[in-house]
C-alpha cells in the first residue's frame, strides 16, 4: 500500500492533464452510450408515429454522438499517452539523480547486464501507472457515477442494480480470476525459468552435449518440462476463459434484468414505454468502462512489484559521500596505502588484506598476479568507487576521504578493462574528457593512441555514431579510445588497468612501450596480469589472493623463485602466435 | 504481407495437423457465438416491441425472456469453450515448436549456434515461443471471425430490409481496404513508437552502466539533465508518429459510428413513412454494432499478435536452415578399438564468406600418436575440430576412420568413438558429479571420481564448498578456465574414447592448472589417437606430428626439429615466440 502510494504520487504533477484524459475517457465511454440509447430512443420514438419535428432533437444528437465519438476517443489516446510519455521521462529523470551517487558501489550487485536490463524493465513498467491502472480506474468510476444518474432519473432501484452489476463484473469477476490463477501463475513463472534455463543449457552447451552424446537426453528433459508447462498454462486458461464468459455474462445478465425489472414499470405506467430500449443499452453501453478493470488490476500487481524493487536500490544510502568541508587536491603528490583491507560485502573475503605502498611523482609502479589477486580492486579505492575498511589511503598529506569526489577524479586518467563507449557520435565520447576539447585536439589525442586509421576508416569522421547502436570496435580499439580520452583529460595520475586485454602479443609490445613513454613524466600505476615490458617500471608488486607477496624490480622478480617467476614461465610456455 | 500471412496460415496448418483442428473449431464456436447473439438480440427487439407498442405484461413476455436468459447463458459457455479451444491449439503448438526447434539447433550443431547469435536463438526459443500465444490463440482466429461475422449479419438483415442490407453491403469493401490501411499503415507506425520506447529503454541503460566511466570523467551529475532532455525529445517525436498511428483507428472508429448513426436516422425517418415494422428496425439497429465488432477487436492484440507473427516466422526461418551434415542412410560400424583418423584432400568453405576455411588438408592421425594443429587465429583449426566431429561435413573431399569415411558412419556411432575436451568447456547447471558424468550416465560415483583424479581435478574439487555436490552453472560455483578444462579432461577419461581431441587455452592459466593439464593430457593419450589444438610449447615440442596451417592450407608437417630445420613457417612460428619469450 505505502508503494502503491508513493508511485501514485509520481502522477501527482501531471493532475491537469490526467483530468483532462479522465474526463475525455468519460465522454469516450458516453458518447457510445449515447449513440445507442439515443439511437434505440429514436427509433422507438418514431414508432410512435409523431410529427417528424419532434424526433429532430433525437436526429441531432445521434448524429453528434456518432460523429464525435471517434474524435474524442483519438483526443483521449492522444493526451493519455502524452501523460505516458511524461511521466516515463520524469521517473527516468527522477532515478537517474537517485541512482547517481550510488554507482559504482552500490550497484554492484547489478553489474552483470542482465540485472541493469531488468531494472530498466522495472522502469518501462511504471509507465503503466496512469494508462493502464489509474486511467481505467477513475474512468470506470466516473462512468458509474453517470451512469447511476441516468438511472436515477428513471428509477432509483434501476440505479442501484445497474451499480451491482458494475461492480461484480468489473472488480469482483477480475479479482475472482486472479485469486483462481494466483497459484498456477506462480508456478508457471518458476517453471518458465527452469525450462528456459535448460533450454539455455542446451544451446549454450551444445557442443559438449553433442560431443558426448547426450543432445537426446537434454531433449528429453525440454520435452518433459514443456509438456508440465502445457499442463500448467491449460489450468490458467481454463481461469483466462472463465474470466472472459463471467464478464460477457455479467454485462448480458445486467442487462436482461434492467429488462426484467423495467417492464413492470412500464406496464404501470412509471416509466413510459419510448425508454425500455433505451434503459437496455445504456446498461450495455457502461460496461464499456469497467472492461479495463481486470487488466488493470494485472498491471497493478506487476508494477508494484516493479516499484518496490526500483525503491529498495534508490533508497538505499551511497557508500561513498563527499566530507562537508572539502580540500583542494595537491597536483603533483605521492599517493600512499597504508594497511589497506576491503572486502565487497560484509560476507566476502578479504580482496586487499592489509596492503601498502607508495606512489611517488613521476614513478612507474606495476601490480601483478593472477587473475582475482585483487588487483582491480587497487584501482576502484584509488577513484573511491568504494572505500578500504581499514588503512587508509593518502594522496598528499590527506585522506583520499578528505577530497570532493569529483575534484580527486578530475587527478586521475584511469583506462579500465571495461571501457564503456556510449551510444552517440565519437566526438561526444571523447569530450567527455574535456568538454570543451576542439577537433584538433581529439584528432591529436587520436593519433598519439595510435588510431590514426581509424579515423580515415570511420565514414563521418569525428561524427560517426559508435558504442552499442553505432559501430561496433574492436577490443584493441576500444582501449586505445579510453587511452586517447586519458589523453585528453591530462591527469597527473595516471592509472592502466590490463589495458592490453584483447591485444595480440606484437601489438601488446607496441602499445605498451607507447604509452610507458607517452606518461613518461606522469605517475603512473600499471596494473597486469601479463608480464610484458615491466622492465622498464620502477618498481613491481606481486599480488596474491589480496596480499602482497613479492616486490622489486623486474630483474630481480625474475631471478628468485617465487610466483613472478612461475607466472613468468607459463606466460612464456603459451605459443605466441594464434 | 498479405502473403505472407497466407503461406505462414498454409505451413501452419500443413505441418501441425492438430492446430488445424483447434484452429477450425475455434473459428465455428465463433460462428456459433455469433449465431447466438443475433438470436438474443431478435429475443431483445421482440421484448421491447411487445411490452412498449403492445403493452404486454411481464408474464406474457415470460417465454421470450427465459429465451433471452438461455441465449446469453449460451453465449457465455460459448465463449468459454471457444477460448479453451482456442488456447489449447496454441498450446499443442508451442509445446511441439519448442521441441522441433530444440532439436533443429542441435542438428545445426556448435558451428551454427556459436558467437552472437546464441543470445537471439535461446531468446527465440523461449521467449519467442510464448509470444506464439496470442496469434496463434487469438489473432488468427480472428482474422477469419473478421470476415465470417459480418457476412452472417448481412445474410441476417437483407431478408428483412434490403435497404440497410444494402447499405451495411456497401460499407463492406471499405473494411478490407481500411483493415489495410490498419494493417500496413498503422503496424508500421506502431513499431516506429516501438522502436522509439526501446530506444529510449536502451539509452538510459547505457547511461545507468556507463554511469562508473561517467563519474571518472566528472560527468555523472551533468548527465542528470541531458536523459531528462533525451526523454522529452523524445516524447515530442513520439507523439509526432503516434498522431499519425492512431489515424487509423479514428478512420474505423469514424466510419463505424458514422454508420451507426446514419442507419439509425435512416431507420426512423422510414418508420415515420410506415415502410418498416418497429421489431424489424430496431433489430437492425441492435445488430449493425455487432457487424463491424471484430474488426474492432482484430485491432486490440494487435501488436502482440504481430510479435507473435514475427516470433513465428523467425522460428520457421531457423527449421529451414539447411544442416550442415548429411545423414547416412545405412550407417556402417567400426569394429575396431584403435582408430585411423585420416583428412583426404578436405575443403571447407562457410558460406557468405570470400575464401574456403579449410583448403585440400590431407593428414594422417596414427593410434598412440599425438599431432599438434598450429596456426594464427582464422587458419583454419576450430573448422578442422569441427569437421572431426561432423559437426560440419567438407564440401569436398573426406575424412574416413579406418578406411570408413565418416558419413558412412551414424553420427551419435562416431560421436561416441569421439572424446572432445573444449577451450571453454560448458558447465551445465547440476553438481559436479553430474557434469562429469554426462560423459556416461551409467558410470558409479568411485568411476567420476578416479576420472577426476586421473584429470588432476580431484584435489580443487574436495575444496569445493560441497565437494562433487557442489552445484555448477550459472547460478552455481565459479570455476576458473584452467579449473573447467580439467573437468572436461575428467569427461574425457570417463569416456573412455578412443579418439580425444584437445584444444588448449590461448592465454595463460594459472600455474597450478597449467602443470597439472599437461600431465592429465600425457596419461589421456596413451594408446589413443590425440589431435590437440596447441598453443603450448610444451605439447608442441612433445607432439609427434605438427601440422602447421596458414588460410586453410596445410604448409607444413613433421616433428620439431624437422620443420626447425626447414625454416619455413614453422620456424617463423618458433623465431615469434624465442623473440617474445627473451625479454
Amino acid at each position: 500500500m505505502k508503494t502503491t502510494t508513493r508511485l501514485l504520487g509520481f502522477l501527482a504533477p501531471y493532475r491537469w492533464r490526467i483530468a483532462l484524459a479522465v474526463f475525455l475517457g468519460v465522454l469516450t465511454v458516453a458518447t457510445n452510450t449515447g449513440l445507442l440509447a439515443t439511437a434505440a430512443y429514436l427509433i422507438s420514438a418514431a414508432a410512435l408515429h409523431p410529427l417528424l419535428i419532434e424526433l429532430t432533437a433525437a436526429i441531432y444528437l445521434v448524429r453528434i454522438f456518432g460523429i464525435s465519438r471517434a474524435f474524442v476517443r483519438y483526443a483521449e489516446r492522444i493526451v493519455s499517452h502524452d501523460v505516458t510519455f511524461r511521466l516515463l521521462g520524469n521517473l527516468r529523470g527522477r532515478l537517474y539523480t537517485r541512482l547517481e551517487p550510488l554507482a559504482p558501489a552500490r550497484l554492484a550487485a547489478y553489474r552483470s547486464g542482465d540485472l541493469l536490463a531488468r531494472m530498466i524493465r522495472d522502469i518501462d513498467e511504471l509507465q503503466n501507472l496512469f494508462q493502464q491502472i489509474a486511467g481505467p480506474v477513475l474512468i470506470a468510476l466516473a462512468s458509474a457515477i453517470v451512469m447511476v444518474v441516468a438511472f436515477a432519473v428513471f428509477n432509483p432501484l434501476l440505479a442501484v442494480v445497474g451499480l451491482a452489476f458494475l461492480v461484480v463484473t468489473g472488480v469482483g469477476v477480475p479479482l475472482l480470476a486472479r485469486a483462481l490463477g494466483r497459484d498456477a501463475g506462480r508456478r508457471e513463472l518458476a517453471l518458465r525459468a527452469e525450462l528456459n534455463a535448460q533450454l539455455i543449457d542446451g544451446v549454450q552447451g551444445a557442443q559438449d552435449l553433442l560431443a558426448l552424446g547426450r543432445a537426446d537426453d537434454q531433449r528429453q528433459r525440454i520435452v518433459t518440462l514443456s509438456a508440465e508447462l502445457s499442463g500448467l498454462q491449460r489450468r490458467m486458461a481454463r481461469v483466462t476463459g472463465l474470466e472472459q464468459a463471467l464478464s460477457d455474462l455479467g454485462t448480458n445478465l445486467a442487462m436482461w434484468t434492467i429488462l426484467l425489472l423495467a417492464i413492470p414499470l412500464v406496464g404501470d405506467g412509471q416509466i413510459r414505454g419510448v425508454y425500455l430500449a433505451t434503459l437496455g443499452l445504456i446498461m450495455l453501453g457502461s460496461f464499456e468502462a469497467v472492461r479495463p478493470l481486470g487488466r488493470a488490476f494485472q498491471f497493478l500487481e506487476r508494477t508494484v512489484a516493479a516499484g518496490e524493487r526500483i525503491f529498495e536500490i534508490a533508497d538505499s544510502e551511497p557508500e561513498i559521500v563527499d566530507p562537508a568541508t572539502p580540500c583542494a587536491p595537491p597536483a603533483l603528490a605521492s599517493l600512499t596505502f597504508d594497511n589497506v583491507s576491503f572486502a565487497y560485502g560484509p560476507n566476502e573475503p578479504l580482496a586487499l588484506d592489509r596492503v601498502s605502498f607508495g606512489l611517488e611523482p613521476g614513478n612507474h609502479l606495476a601490480i601483478v598476479g593472477p587473475s582475482g589477486a585483487g588487483k582491480s580492486t587497487i584501482a576502484n579505492l584509488i577513484v573511491r568507487f568504494w572505500d578500504p575498511i581499514s588503512g587508509t589511503i593518502r594522496l598528499g598529506t590527506h585522506d583520499l576521504r578528505d577530497y570532493a569526489q569529483e575534484d580527486l577524479r578530475a587527478n586521475i586518467g584511469l583506462v579500465s578493462q571495461n571501457t564503456r563507449l556510449f551510444t552517440n557520435t565519437l566526438r561526444a565520447n571523447l569530450r567527455l574528457a574535456k568538454p570543451d576539447a576542439s577537433d584538433d585536439e581529439l584528432r591529436t589525442a587520436l593519433r598519439r593512441a595510435q588510431l590514426d586509421d581509424l579515423i580515415a576508416r570511420l565514414p563521418d569522421g569525428l561524427d560517426s555514431w559508435i558504442g552499442e547502436q553505432g559501430m561496433r570496435f574492436s577490443g584493441g580499439e576500444r582501449q586505445r579510445l579510453a587511452i586517447a580520452r586519458v589523453l585528453l583529460k591530462n591527469a597527473p595520475l595516471i592509472i592502466l588497468d590490463e589495458p592490453t586485454a584483447n591485444l595480440d602479443p606484437l601489438t601488446e609490445r607496441d602499445l605498451l612501450a607507447t604509452l610507458l613513454d607517452l606518461f613518461r613524466d606522469r605517475s603512473l600505476l600499471l596494473i597486469t596480469h601479463r608480464l610484458v615490458r615491466l622492465e622498464q617500471v620502477d618498481e613491481i608488486l606481486v599480488l596474491d589472493e589480496g596480499r602482497i607477496v613479492e616486490r622489486g624490480p623486474h630483474i630481480d622478480l625474475a631471478r628468485s623463485a617465487g610466483l613472478y617467476q612461475r607466472m613468468l614461465e607459463v606466460q612464456d610456455g603459451v605459443f605466441a602466435v594464434g | 504481407m498479405g502473403s505472407l500471412r497466407s503461406s505462414m496460415n498454409k505451413r501452419l496448418t500443413r505441418e501441425i495437423r492438430p492446430f488445424r483442428t483447434f484452429l477450425f473449431a475455434t473459428i465455428a464456436l465463433g460462428v456459433l457465438a455469433t449465431v447466438v447473439t443475433i438470436v438474443q438480440w431478435a429475443l431483445f427487439a421482440r421484448i421491447v416491441d411487445r411490452v412498449f407498442l403492445k403493452q404486454q405484461t411481464l408474464t406474457q413476455v415470460g417465454a421470450l425472456l427465459g429465451g433471452l436468459l438461455l441465449a446469453i447463458l449460451a453465449r457465455a459457455a460459448l465463449i468459454w469453450l471457444r477460448s479453451l479451444v482456442a488456447q489449447e491449439g496454441a498450446l499443442r503448438v508451442k509445446a511441439e515448436l519448442r521441441d522441433r526447434l530444440f532439436q533443429q539447433l542441435m542438428r545445426l550443431g556448435p558451428s551454427y549456434l556459436r558467437g552472437e547469435r546464441t543470445g537471439e536463438l535461446v531468446s527465440t526459443a523461449t521467449d519467442g515461443i510464448e509470444r506464439l500465444d496470442p496469434y496463434f490463440a487469438r489473432y488468427l482466429p480472428q482474422m477469419a471471425l473478421s470476415v465470417l461475422t459480418p457476412l452472417l449479419i448481412v445474410a441476417c438483415v437483407f431478408p428483412l430490409d434490403w435497404i440497410s442490407g444494402a447499405l451495411l453491403l456497401g460499407t463492406a469493401p471499405v473494411i478490407p481496404i481500411l483493415m489495410i490501411v490498419v494493417g500496413s499503415f498503422a503496424e508500421k507506425q506502431m513499431n516506429r513508437q516501438w522502436l522509439a520506447l526501446s530506444r529510449m529503454s536502451a539509452y538510459f541503460l547505457d547511461m545507468l552502466q556507463g554511469l562508473p566511466t561517467l563519474k571518472l570523467f566528472g560527468r555523472s551529475r551533468a548527465e542528470a539533465e541531458r536523459v531528462a532532455r533525451v526523454s522529452d525529445e523524445y516524447r515530442v517525436r513520439t507523439m509526432k508518429v503516434l498522431r499519425y498511428a492512431f489515424l487509423s483507428g479514428l478512420a474505423l472508429e469514424f466510419m463505424t459510428m458514422a454508420a451507426i448513426a446514419l442507419i439509425a436516422v435512416m431507420l426512423g425517418v422510414r418508420l415515420l413513412s410506415d415502410d418498416i415494422s418497429f421489431v424489424t428496425a430496431f433489430f437492425i439497429l441492435l445488430l449493425v454494432p455487432e457487424f463491424y465488432r471484430p474488426l474492432r477487436d482484430l485491432g486490440a492484440d494487435r501488436h502482440a499478435a504481430m510479435e507473435g507473427k514475427s516470433a513465428a516466422e523467425r522460428i520457421f526461418a531457423i527449421l529451414d536452415e539447411p544442416l550442415p551434415v548429411r545423414l547416412a542412410e545405412h550407417p556402417a560400424t567400426l569394429r575396431e578399438r584403435s582408430l585411423i583418423v585420416e583428412l583426404r584432400s578436405v575443403c571447407f568453405q562457410y558460406p557468405e564468406t570470400e575464401s574456403p576455411a579449410v583448403a585440400d588438408v590431407s593428414l594422417r592421425l596414427e593410434p598412440g600418436t599425438r599431432t599438434a594443429l598450429v596456426g594464427a587465429s582464422g587458419s583454419g583449426k576450430s573448422t578442422i575440430v569441427n569437421l572431426l566431429l561432423r559437426f560440419l561435413d567438407p564440401g569436398e573431399g573426406h575424412i574416413a576412420v579406418n578406411g570408413i569415411p565418416l558419413s558412412e558412419l551414424s553420427l551419435d556411432a562416431w560421436r561416441a568413438e569421439v572424446a572432445l575436451v573444449p577451450q571453454q568447456p560448458y558447465l551445465f547447471y547440476g553438481s559436479v558429479l553430474d557434469n562429469i558424468r554426462l560423459a556416461r550416465p551409467e558410470a558409479t560415483d568411485a568411476e567420476v571420481r578416479t576420472a577426476a583424479d586421473q584429470a588432476g581435478a580431484a584435489d580443487f574439487i574436495e575444496q569445493l564448498s560441497d565437494g562433487y555436490a557442489t552445484q555448477l552453472g550459472e547460478q552455481g560455483a565459479r570455476v576458473s578456465q584452467g579449473q573447467a578444462q580439467r573437468l572436461a579432461l575428467a569427461r574425457a577419461f570417463l569416456k573412455d574414447a578412443p579418439f580425444v581431441v584437445l584444444d588448449e587455452p590461448t592465454s595463460s592459466l594459472d600455474p597450478e592448472s597449467e602443470e597439472r593439464i599437461r600431465l592429465a593430457l600425457e596419461r589421456l593419450a596413451l594408446g589413443r589417437t590425440v589431435l590437440i589444438v596447441a598453443h603450448r610449447l610444451k605439447t608442441v615440442y612433445s607432439a609427434d606430428q605438427i601440422a602447421v596451417l596458414d588460410h586453410g592450407r596445410l604448409v607444413e608437417c613433421g616433428k620439431h626439429d624437422e620443420l626447425l630445420a626447414r625454416g619455413g613457417q614453422y620456424a617463423a612460428l618458433a623465431g615469434a615466440y624465442s623473440l617474445a619469450a627473451a625479454d
